[in-house]
């Protein structure tokens, strides 16, 4: 299938990239790093034009980008959440905060809202145990973690973009 | 072979071949290792951990697949600890599979189930609860089923596709409990770049991956199975046909010396025309212009009739006939014999005339020989391959997968020179685009650069070849510049190309169409074989040059005679010596002239010098140029006969219809590109009502006073052996699986042939290198038709589509005529995606839908010419190569306009 690829700056300093590495053994990953923190995340397109100008095949990008949970091949939002599913957490009810930030976000786990300002996801411990449940939205964590707490925490996030 | 080593397996003495797979080592002496990920076509994994065994000195448990034979290893392949863990991986393959193995296809021949019985395993004695989730089928490929719950994870579909097929579209994707096998970047697989060859299917040892139009039609037990030649392209594929009763179930790629098991699309899902009801089961006379059905006995009658009155009236110069592809060497043997010796004529041709005349002229000339010099699994072997005219992957699927082996497993440099972007370019290290026609001038630009840096192989010219000064002199006017201003190709890249190829250890050429079907058709072979001389790529094994002939029987039926110039084996008619061996072999008085090519026949038709035609399986209609003359000339035909196994476009024009055999009933022999005889196995019965071309044929030769008895086709070849040298060694009994490479001349059972000609002397004594200079094509754009058009085959469809489009799988995925149109032309007419457009030449016109792609340069149009609505023979050249009469196919103008 033949995909379009634009000429934009994005994929000018992906090419570039490419060209430089691509006779190391081995670039795929460190291919595929460097086009999610240009893109943010790994559309068809950017696997397809990783697969033409590595000279792979498609099926062997899919492979790995599917293969490493790093990877995303959905948009992700301005501000990442990621609620932690750890066995401190988990026993203080982090499933619990999960459904509610689902609720309040209008998305599922793993998802992006519409207005693009946040992404849903889960991890495993940040070595916050004292605080469980704990969230965390990009580099700053948040404790005891409750509904109320959830609304004022995403309602300053979205007071932000505004 | 390597060195023999002994190991030893559960106390017992192996004698093995060092570096040999332990596992199938350990199977080929008897013990039955269980392993399901192990398939023996592709690299080891140790996916599935089946095969386990405990070697002294070595830690753990071991899987054996991925183990290499050493002298004195010491082996426990089975004790309880080992058979325990094999029961608890079966305990867990279980748990994880979906169990619906009543109505599964491969129910008692799946390798699961298989073990399951072994290790007496079911669902309700698992020590641990079994998986109720289900993930979706993915059904949307027009022929494979993938079903990820019976999936087993063992990597063989995935390593089928990429280190088999060459084409790497099949991966795992996701991770641990949800990993499943995708395509390309995750989305349906209709959508991906899978062409259906079924390579995953076969590697498949459960029931993930099963063959859509096979499910339902039988259970495994009810099944029969039957080894035979694959009736489609010339590579000449064993497969092995599956049938419940007179019933095609499903199609497998067999071991044959050819393809390894391997198969295509075609080869694998297109047999559903064979029991097409329109098949023909009965005589047909044309009584009034409209067909009536008619006795064997009314039908042969009536042409034994007619033609003794043609022959009395208008002397044998008024017959003439075309032999088939299709058939096999003894239908063809027959044809010509009935032609030459019962008609008195040597006006026998075929439709080869259309493909290869230019290269059987051409090597002749400068070999002595016109056929592959290689063989087919030698490409994988070459360490350059220089591809041009020839869209491999489409026309011949299966020698396109070694091509592919060649480069991606063993770092091969392709070099393919071609005006489309076809699908080899990817593989390719460069990629030379040519205006077309323009062969011959990229050809000497190479050569030049060759000569010029030294890179010429002059103890080969010295010793191997004459006519070197007169060549060289030409080569040398056509500088890269020069070149580059004719063929449109930088100079950087015919330098480049030039030197890929003559500093390569073993280089190969591979071409087909795009080099023959030019007014200089013979002229670009002989520059072919020129370069091959020049570096002495050829006579080596690996080293050649290769035509790839299109149909599965074209290379036999020229071997037989089914040309105007030669008798079977390429003894000239013109010969007095030879007439008079034929005259004494066949009792009857010969033609010691050369007969009409099938062009020529057309226009003999169309004066009313011929008034009679015979066509045997061929579809001139569809597949000749300039069908608007063909069609004026049959219409003028006195009497029109043709055998076939379908109603054609060809067969309309008819006046008596005859039904024949498909190559799935057929007993005799094919001889494939590479010059290989092999035996065909009657694996169907025929329809009731139709005959075997060659028994038709005899039994019109008797009923005109020309006596032939032949009771068999093996009785034919022993007849061919005689007349034939090269056939000399040609017999049923010797041929088994692997069959023969002509020139075969002895008895002797071990002599089976040649694997590569040329070998110490070409068949003519020395190479003969021919001066050519560069003569542009017959039409080129202009003013009036600006654009620049070509022809040629797709993979999902044969010839002129009578078989093929009678099979919904292949339709599936090309089921009607489209062109070829660049993004910049569909931008500078205005067109979209799928839009009507006309393509007129001088010639005729058609309408078809436009397919926008940058497989084509950007003022050019390709038409497929499969598809008898949109012929793009309406549109074709019949301009003619001089010497090999091969039309101009590849090469019009044409406009194009918006329908």
């Amino acid at each position: 299938m033949q995909i379009h690829i634009p000429d934009n700056p994005q994929y000018r300093e992906l090419g570039a990239y490419i060209q430089d590495v691509k006779h190391q053994k081995g670039p795929l990953i460190k291919v595929l790093h460097k086009a999610q923190s240009i893109f943010g995340y790994l559309p068809r397109e950017v696997q397809y034009f990783v697969a033409r100008e590595l000279n792979i095949t498609e099926s062997s990008v899919y492979g790995v980008v599917t293969f490493y949970n790093f990877f995303s091949t959905k948009p992700k939002g301005e501000n990442e959440i990621n609620v932690c599913l750890g066995t401190a957490c988990y026993v203080r009810g982090a499933d619990k905060v999960l459904s509610m930030l689902e609720d309040e976000l209008e998305i599922s786990n793993g998802e992006t809202t519409k207005d693009n300002i946040f992404s849903l996801n889960t991890a495993r411990c940040f070595g916050a145990c004292g605080l469980a449940p704990a969230v965390m939205i990009n580099e700053e964590v948040y404790g005891h973690v409750d509904r109320k707490k959830i609304k004022k925490m995403l309602s300053e996030y979205r007071t932000k973009e505004e | 072979m390597g060195k023999l080593v002994t190991i030893k397996i559960d106390g017992k003495e192996i004698k093995a071949e060092e570096g040999s797979n332990l596992l199938q080592t350990a199977r080929d002496a008897g013990f039955d290792i269980p392993g399901l990920c192990y398939y023996d076509k592709v690299s080891p994994s140790g996916a599935c951990r089946l095969c386990l065994v405990k070697i002294d000195g070595m830690r753990g448990l071991t899987a054996s697949c991925t183990v290499k034979v050493n002298e004195g290893m010491n082996i426990t392949a089975f004790d309880e600890e080992l058979e325990g863990h094999r029961k608890a991986i079966v305990e867990l393959l279980i748990s994880e599979h979906k169990l619906g193995c009543m109505t599964c296809e491969v129910d008692s021949g799946c390798g699961l189930e298989d073990l399951a019985y072994r290790y007496d395993v079911t669902v309700d004695n698992l020590p641990f609860p079994a998986r109720s989730e289900h993930l979706p089928v993915e059904a949307t490929s027009p022929v494979i089923l993938y079903d990820p719950n019976k999936c087993i994870l063992c990597e063989r579909c995935v390593k089928a596709c990429y280190e088999i097929q060459g084409k790497g579209i099949l991966s795992f994707a996701e991770r641990g409990i949800d990993t499943y096998v995708a395509t390309d970047l995750g989305g349906l697989w209709v959508d991906s770049n899978c062409d259906g060859c079924g390579e995953c299917i076969q590697a498949c040892p459960v029931g993930a991956l099963v063959e859509k139009p096979s499910i339902g039609k039988a259970r495994k037990w009810e099944i029969t199975k039957e080894e035979t030649i694959c009736p489609y392209c010339g590579v000449g594929c064993r497969i092995e046909v599956e049938k419940k009763g007179n019933e095609i179930i499903r199609i497998n790629g067999a071991d044959g010396p050819a393809n390894d098991g391997r198969l295509c699309v075609k080869g694998r899902f297109g047999y559903e025309y064979q029991m097409n009801d329109s098949r023909l089961t009965t005589p047909l006379i044309k009584e009034n212009g409209a067909f009536r059905e008619a006795s064997w006995d009314e039908a042969l009658d009536l042409i034994a009739d007619k033609f003794t009155g043609i022959k009395n009236k208008y002397g044998s110069g008024a017959f003439a006939g075309l032999a088939s592809a299709r058939c096999t060497n003894e239908d063809n043997y027959v044809f010509q014999k009935f032609m030459r010796a019962a008609l008195g004529t040597n006006n026998v041709d075929h439709c080869a005339r259309l493909c290869h005349a230019s290269t059987v002229a051409g090597l002749a000339r400068a070999f002595g020989s016109g056929a592959m010099t290689n063989s087919i699994k030698e490409f994988e072997h070459a360490d350059c391959i220089l591809v041009t005219g020839s869209n491999t992957t489409e026309t011949h699927p299966v020698i396109a997968t070694y091509i592919k082996n060649a480069v991606q497993k063993h770092g091969a440099k392709l070099i393919v020179v071609d005006p489309r972007r076809i699908d080899l370019v990817k593989y390719a290290t460069l990629w030379l685009r040519q205006q077309n026609g323009t062969d011959v001038a990229w050809l000497n630009g190479m050569m030049n650069v060759i000569i010029n840096e030294g890179l010429a192989d002059e103890e080969f010219i010295r010793s191997r070849t004459e006519g070197y000064e007169d060549f060289a002199a030409v080569v040398k006017e056509y500088t890269p510049e020069r070149v580059e201003e004719i063929s449109g190709i930088p100079k950087e890249q015919i330098i480049e190309a030039a030197r890929v190829y003559a500093q390569a250890e073993n280089g190969s050429i591979v071409f087909s169409m795009g080099i023959t079907q030019h007014i200089t058709g013979t002229d670009n072979v002989l520059s072919v074989a020129n370069l091959a001389m020049l570096t002495g790529n050829v006579g080596k094994l690996y080293s050649g040059v290769n035509p790839l002939r299109g149909q599965n029987n074209v290379q036999g039926a020229c071997d037989l005679g089914g040309l105007p110039n030669v008798y079977p084996g390429y003894q000239k008619v013109v010969d007095p010596d030879v007439k008079a061996k034929f005259e004494a072999k066949w009792n009857a008085k010969l033609d010691d002239k050369v007969g009409l090519s099938v062009t020529e026949m057309m226009d003999g038709a169309g004066e009313g010098t011929v008034k009679a035609l015979y066509i045997m399986g061929e579809n001139p209609m569809v597949s000749d140029p300039n069908l608007n003359h063909v069609e004026a000339s049959l219409k003028k035909l006195d009497f029109l006969v043709v055998q076939d196994i379908f109603m054609t476009e060809t067969t309309q024009f008819a006046d008596v219809v005859l039904p024949s055999f498909s190559s799935y009933e057929k007993s005799g022999t094919f001889t494939n590109t590479e010059r290989r005889i092999q035996l065909l196995n009657p694996v169907l019965d025929p329809p009731a009502g139709t005959r075997d071309d060659w028994q038709i044929l005899q039994d019109i030769s008797n009923r005109m006073g020309y006596k032939m008895n032949f009771t068999s086709a093996e009785e034919i070849m022993e007849e061919v052996a005689d007349v034939s040298p090269i056939y000399g060694g040609v017999h049923f009994k010797k041929l088994g699986v692997e069959g023969v490479q002509w020139p075969c001349k002895t008895d002797d059972e071990n002599d089976r042939g040649v694997l590569y000609l040329h070998k110490d002397t070409f068949s003519r004594g020395l190479g003969h290198f021919s001066p050519v200079d560069f003569i542009p094509p017959a039409e080129l754009p202009d003013k009036e038709y600006p654009y620049m058009l070509s022809t040629g085959r797709i993979l999902f469809h044969y010839h002129t589509g009578t078989m093929t489009r009678k099979v919904s799988a292949l339709n599936s995925f090309e089921s009607g005529p489209y062109a070829e149109i660049s993004p910049e032309l569909a931008e500078t007419l205005n067109i979209s995606e799928n839009d009507d457009i006309r393509i007129t030449s001088r010639r005729g016109s058609i309408v078809t839908a436009a397919r926008i792609t940058d497989k084509v340069a950007p003022l050019s149009v390709f038409v497929p010419f499969h598809f008898a609505e949109a012929a793009a023979n309406r549109l074709t050249n019949d301009a003619l190569d001089p010497i090999a009469k091969i039309p101009e196919l590849k090469v019009a103008a044409c406009s194009v306009e918006k329908a």
